[in-house]
């Protein structure tokens, strides 16, 4: 996750100016502490002489200017490269086009989970909601496919930090703000968010999957699908439906539609849990169903006190939301 | 180190405060104290007080250590460590940082200034026991169900009573309101007493540089606290009366508090930091036996600083998504106030060089502060270059950033005006051996705490959690820190060991011990309560220099 | 000390410097503070004109008849108190303590009417602090500035009772004059207030 080991060109951009920054930040260490440090040792006098006090030297009006000048020359430096990086990194979105193989996103941060509404995709309207893993498409030589996330908070303020891909970007409740990512490296890129937001801060991890073309198309498909209906976790699903989970959780193509929650739609093709803290097992999913508190404990959902039966009819259910 | 010159007589030995005590029971010198308004005794009082709330704040951060030793460490859950976090930064930064160098500049600016007394002494005293009073207020929350939790910034709506129940929040804003009006009343002070009880000849270009740079502090103070007295109203407002200055779903603005919070913020930490160059700045000299270098610009750079630092509180916000404009503008306007600072540095650097440096404690300490701040300044400069802040923000590299400038700047710099002028507090020396064993350790504890993160934090290693996950290649740097942090418990231990013990043990110290040319060095160690026999008249900056220099007066060159 | 004092250089005289004694020094700092206390209320409150999810607004709220009458008692309070003062200088006890009473009884009068405004704002408008943004900075606001006047009408009536049948002194005067400055400041506060309150963000149809 180093800054130094940028996947995209916004964050070479920004290892560029570090870069820069530190050789100008070190050059001036070196000759400063250096100056610093052999003052103190060709001047350094042991107390027990006492020679009579040195050549007083009250000031010298051309040293001053020399070294006034000096630094305002360098911060001139930094601010033509710090200028060109900002204008380099901070885009304006643009708007979704049919043919323009971007992908656009809502985030909306709550506390301690991701909330991703994919808008559009190449000019196709998506309008599927899901939590927490991000899915986009890596870009190659012919074509760039970024996606834009427009970043948005229900609670608190939240920093949505993918360290490889970009500087980081605030969700501060009441602001919309953008964020692009785009890549060339496929994989799995990971990040957390960034501004304290509470208890579970520390947990509310960040995953980017950037796909081939080939791959995310197949997930969008995917995604796009309500519900799977399994005949053989019927009973899980009644039993799902019957619980308060449909307060908080939605799964498209039942009549669970609450908004607090992760959408639950196609839950098994995410690989973690609980915002990346537990894969995603049938294990970890039972314990998580059974007592969320003890994994991540403050996090706004109960234990209900679920007899085994029904535990074990509703994780059913849920193993089967692929 | 004997002076040339004929030190003041005359004070009976039962003047001397030593004697006086020893005379008094101890519930006679208990309501003494509680009611004195001399500024010596505030001054004492205000160090104290700071001495007690750092060694809190230093407990706050050992648990934190602790539990970040490990990933996924379960010594401490997430609510103490979030709880913890808030409390040391509001500890170190409001009850030990500020209170350590108003308490300096009450015992020694009007020493240095040839005046008997602050202007108003009664507010003087009120200003003391209000700060003391709105510490404990805050650490009040922990006996009504748990200290605060949402950072020492407190980044609105996590304040509101939806996201912080319980009355954690209001005792903390209450309590900072509180504070900031006995902070306010130190200001009123000093600039009432700089700028109108200064000795004859003593004109506002001729005062000791601690004393100028006391009243830039000041004027900073009165500038930058008010703004958080009145956000700490809307808080506790929208809290208690149900006003929506941060209720974002009725309109409230979360942007706004960050705007004003920093308003405050930035300032502060340059309240923070320049007393400490003007203490450095007297130490210096005496200790390269030469004059501080171009005065007048180390002058006007201070007040350049004091302004500059007034209009860059945003780059606290770059990643809040202000647009790049305001970006561009806070990054050039912190680019900027590096420059007084580096004239600042290269005069001191001056002043050592041709001189005849001698490190004892006092020195000791300084030469930690120029070297270590040197650094923190430089690791600001990359966090001013706003693309580069957009990674680095909210990351332990921030973290590792103002530790540095704080404890190598503020508190090595505090430590030598401790260790320089403890001698004229208290009449005694403090033992130089002990000084030297609290430095090391802390030179060594603190880099090696600090340094890590500025690692950790580039491997994306965020701020505020209260554990963190195996394979990011985090362990190894927080292992460092917390190794550090335990170094640097005994130094601490032994600074507070030195200050009792050398109380009867130190070697007597005589006015003068360091043979130096402010005019508190022309009075008794410690002073009397009225400071001077006789106040004196002074025709340079340097008025002890000129007595012991006749035949070659600072005045004929300044 | 071994050359004669007549050999070692002598240095110039002290130009004497004309500045502020140090009280006035103090007043003047504290009203500094005071002056950023306010800019950042009056700048919340600007930030926040126009932006109520829900009614009352300025406009709908606020009536003018009132607070211009308190406006004029409060300005010329102002110019009481430098008559007050004025007599001060010239000795002239009686008339000194009738002007300062008058000008604490036109602070009163100031606070009658805001309290007048402010039970029609709640009762009449149900414009509480709770209600919306501008319930929120308008109270914050304007009782701030009312809780200061409060406390200049307190230390008016604190020197008119020190001064009932007691010399005037040089010492006493001083202590006048700051108190004056500082009601001035309340009053310049007011001038702001009611300028973005009153005239801004009544008119601009927020």
């Amino acid at each position: 996750m180093s800054i130094f080991a940028p996947a995209s060109p916004g964050a070479h951009s920004i290892v560029d100016l570090a870069i820069l920054t530190f050789v100008v930040t070190g050059l001036i260490f070196v000759v400063v502490e250096g100056v610093l440090l052999y003052s103190v040792w060709r001047f350094r006098q042991p107390r027990v002489e006492q020679t009579g006090e040195p050549p007083q030297v009250y000031g010298s009006m051309p040293i001053e200017v020399a070294w006034t000048a000096a630094p305002t020359l360098i911060v001139f430096f930094l601010v033509l490269v710090t200028t060109r990086t900002l204008w380099d990194v901070e885009k304006t979105q643009p708007k979704s086009k049919p043919g323009d193989n971007t992908l656009f996103v809502n985030v909306i941060g709550h506390q301690w989970w991701w909330e991703y509404v994919y808008e559009s995709y190449d000019g196709r309207i998506l309008g599927f909601v899901t939590a927490n893993e991000l899915h986009m498409p890596v870009s190659d030589d012919d074509t760039m496919r970024p996606v834009y996330l427009t970043l948005k908070s229900a609670d608190v303020c939240h920093s949505y930090w993918v360290p490889r891909l970009a500087g980081k970007v605030d969700l501060i409740p009441g602001r919309v703000n953008s964020l692009m990512l785009e890549t060339k490296e496929p994989g799995l890129q990971l990040g957390q968010c960034a501004e304290f937001c509470g208890a579970q801060h520390a947990n509310m991890l960040l995953r980017v999957n950037v796909d081939t073309p080939e791959e995310f198309e197949r997930w969008l498909a995917n995604e796009s699908k309500a519900a799977l209906e399994e005949s053989a976790v019927a009973d899980g699903r009644a039993k799902f439906l019957a619980q308060s989970c449909v307060n908080c959780h939605a799964v498209r193509g039942t009549p669970a539609r609450g908004t607090y929650a992760p959408d639950l739609t196609h839950l098994m093709s995410r690989q973690t849990l609980a915002s990346g803290i537990i894969e995603n097992t049938p294990e970890t999913l039972a314990d998580w169903v059974r007592d969320p508190q003890p994994i991540k404990p403050g996090c706004l959902m109960p234990a209900f006190g679920l007899t085994e039966r029904d535990q074990q009819l509703i994780v059913r259910y849920l193993l089967s939301l692929r | 180190m004997s002076s040339l010159v004929e030190q003041p007589r005359g004070i009976e030995l039962a003047d001397r405060p030593a004697d006086v005590a020893m005379n008094m029971g101890w519930t006679a010198q208990a309501h003494e104290w509680a009611t004195t308004v001399d500024h010596k005794k505030i001054g004492i009082m205000y160090v104290v007080m700071s001495i007690v709330f750092l060694v809190i704040g230093g407990i706050e951060a050992i648990l934190m250590r602790w539990q970040l030793f490990y990933p996924r460490s379960k010594v401490l859950d997430q609510d103490t460590f979030n709880q913890l976090f808030t409390m040391h930064g509001t500890t170190m930064v409001f009850f030990v940082g500020m209170p350590i160098l108003i308490g300096i500049g009450n015992y020694f600016v009007p020493l240095m200034i040839g005046a008997r007394d602050m202007a108003f002494p009664r507010l003087n005293a009120f200003g003391f026991w209000v700060t003391l009073f709105g510490g404990v207020m805050v650490y009040m929350s922990y006996i009504t169900g748990g200290a605060p939790a949402v950072g020492w910034f407190a980044y609105a709506p996590l304040t509101s009573n939806t996201f912080s129940r319980g009355a954690a929040t209001d005792f903390w804003a209450l309590g900072l309101i509180v504070s900031g009006i006995g902070t306010i009343a130190g200001g009123v002070n000093f600039i009432a007493t700089i700028l109108g009880m200064r000795a004859p000849g003593m004109t506002l270009r001729k005062v000791p540089f601690f004393v100028w740079t006391m009243l830039w502090t000041s004027f900073q103070i009165l500038l930058a606290i008010p703004p958080l007295t009145a956000a700490l109203t809307m808080i506790i407002f929208d809290r208690q009366l149900g006003a929506h200055f941060f209720d974002v779903p009725n309109g409230g603005s979360a942007y706004l508090w960050q705007h004003l919070f920093w308003f405050f913020g930035h300032p502060e930490v340059y309240i923070l930091i320049l007393p400490v160059f003007g203490m450095v700045s007297e130490i210096i000299p005496v200790f390269s036996r030469k004059v501080l270098f171009g005065y007048e610009f180390m002058a006007a750079a201070t007040m350049g600083i004091a302004f500059i630092s007034l209009s860059v509180w945003a780059h606290h916000m770059f990643c809040v998504g202000m647009g790049r404009m305001p970006d561009l503008f806070f990054a050039v306007a912190t680019f900027l106030v590096s420059i007084p600072t580096g004239i600042k540095f290269f005069n001191w650097l001056a002043t050592m060089y041709g001189g005849r440096i001698w490190f004892a404690s006092p020195m000791l300490f300084s030469f930690g502060f120029l070297s270590m701040f040197l650094i923190g300044g430089l690791t600001g400069i990359m966090l001013g270059a706003a693309p580069f802040d957009f990674q680095l923000s909210d990351s332990y590299f921030v973290v590792g950033h103002f530790h540095w400038v704080l404890i190598g700047g503020t508190l090595f710099g505090t430590f030598a005006g401790i260790h320089y002028w403890y001698p004229k507090v208290t009449g005694r020396m403090l033992s130089e051996r002990l000084a030297r064993w609290q430095f090391w350790l802390l030179y060594i504890g603190f880099i090696l705490t600090f340094g890590p993160m500025h690692i950790s934090g580039v491997l994306g290693m965020p701020r505020r959690i209260y554990t963190y996950d195996a394979g990011h290649g985090w362990e190894i740097w927080n292992q460092l820190s917390t190794l550090g942090a335990l170094i640097q418990v005994p130094s601490y231990a032994i600074l507070v060991y030195n200050l009792i013990t050398s109380l009867w043990k130190g070697k007597p110290a005589g006015d003068d011990p360091w043979d130096a040319w402010t005019l508190e060095w022309m009075t008794t160690s410690p002073p009397p309560s009225y400071n001077f026999e006789e106040v004196p008249t002074v025709h340079s900056r340097r008025p002890l220099w000129d007595l012991k220099h006749p035949e070659d007066p600072d005045w004929q060159y300044e | 000390m071994t050359q004669p004092a007549s050999d070692l250089p002598v240095p110039p005289p002290i130009a004497p410097e004309r500045m502020l004694k140090p009280a006035q020094w103090g007043m003047a700092s504290f009203l500094l503070s005071e002056v950023a206390f306010f800019c950042t209320l009056i700048a919340t409150y600007v930030a926040f004109m126009g932006k109520d999810t829900v009614g009352p607004t300025p406009a709908q709220a606020l009536s003018l008849p009132l607070v211009i009458a308190t406006t004029i008692c409060l300005l010329s309070s102002s110019v009481v108190i430098h008559f007050a003062e004025r007599s001060l200088h010239r000795g002239e006890q009686k008339r000194f303590l009738f002007l300062l009473a008058g000008t604490a009884a036109l602070g009163i009068v100031f606070l009658l009417g805001t309290a007048i405004e402010w039970r029609t704002l709640i009762v009449d408008h149900h414009l509480t602090i709770g209600r919306n943004l501008f319930g929120s900075t308008y109270y914050t606001l304007v009782g701030f500035h009312g809780l200061h006047v409060t406390v200049g009408i307190v230390a008016m009536l604190i020197v008119l009772v020190l001064a009932i049948g007691r010399e005037l002194t040089e010492k006493f005067r001083n202590g006048v004059e700051l108190v004056a400055w500082y009601w001035h400041f309340v009053d310049a506060v007011w001038i702001v207030v009611f300028l973005v309150v009153y005239v801004a963000s009544r008119s601009s149809g927020a």
